[in-house]
């Protein structure tokens, strides 16, 4: 039987304003596009990366090191797009890193 | 934090009427208006700036519920307040599903960690079923921050 495939990964928050609804939201929308589990864990809480009100919890502000976990088929594919995500400090998809 | 520091008590609405997202916003905006929390003056503003960061992705989260949000330096601190719809207000939420309750949080410019500090707050809370469901059920403001204290206090298992 093979292992579930497991992905692992450090991303920073570099959003100015700390990881509020809207940069979650956009983590929410893509981490549902995949099969894989997707755990978002600071220090010692680890949330549902499909729950909007799961990541919320996690108040991660700026520079805060966050490490995501997928686990599934997609892993792979899940963990380097939502990391893309924070690399390019979400901008580029909508303007929203900023609370209007 | 916890959700009696920033929840206005005599804000709070227990039977919203309205039908859509900019009715609903508007009602609970001017419910801290009435109440001295945003100045008058600064009302309508508070509510344009909260449509338009809705238009940037609905802040309706799922499992019934909305936090629509914004700065405005018309507050010194995170001030915020609660409305529940029986009906339900059609939000353009992430799960598609109506919005029966809702936080409005108004938030100083300078102060962006209160603010994901509240988030953090409400969204510990509504991930319990027990608060959610006593707090939809809830037919007073009085039930309503009652609630609030429990949740603050842990008492909701």
């Amino acid at each position: 039987m093979n292992p579930i495939p497991t992905c692992t990964r450090e991303v920073v928050v570099k959003l100015e304003n700390g990881l509020h609804l809207g940069p979650g939201s956009q983590i929410v929308q893509l981490a549902q596009k995949f099969s894989s589990e997707i755990l978002i864990r600071k220090g010692d809480k680890t949330v549902d990366g499909k729950s909007m009100l799961d990541l919320l919890t996690l108040a991660a502000e700026h520079g805060t090191v966050l490490e995501l976990q997928a686990r599934g088929d997609d892993a792979a594919a899940a963990l380097e797009a939502i990391a893309a995500l924070f690399d390019r400090n979400f901008a580029s998809e909508q303007p929203t890193d900023k609370p209007a | 934090m916890k959700l009696s520091d920033f929840v206005v008590r005599e804000a709070i609405l227990t039977d919203l009427k309205a039908a859509t997202k900019e009715e609903a916003i508007r009602a609970m905006v001017e419910s801290l208006s009435k109440t001295g929390h945003v100045k008058p003056a600064d009302q309508e503003g508070i509510i344009a700036a909260i449509l338009k960061r809705e238009e940037l992705g609905s802040t309706g989260i799922g499992k019934g519920v909305a936090v629509p949000h914004t700065k405005h330096p018309s507050v010194n601190r995170l001030v915020a307040t609660i409305a529940l719809s029986r009906e339900g207000v059609e939000f353009a939420s992430l799960d598609g599903e109506r919005v029966h309750i809702l936080f409005l949080l108004v938030s100083p410019p300078d102060r962006p960690g209160d603010h994901l500090r509240a988030l953090e707050n409400i969204s510990r809370h509504l991930r319990n079923d027990n608060f959610c469901n006593f707090l939809r059920q809830a037919q007073s403001a009085e039930a309503v921050i009652e609630l609030l204290e429990e949740a603050d206090n842990n008492q909701l298992g």
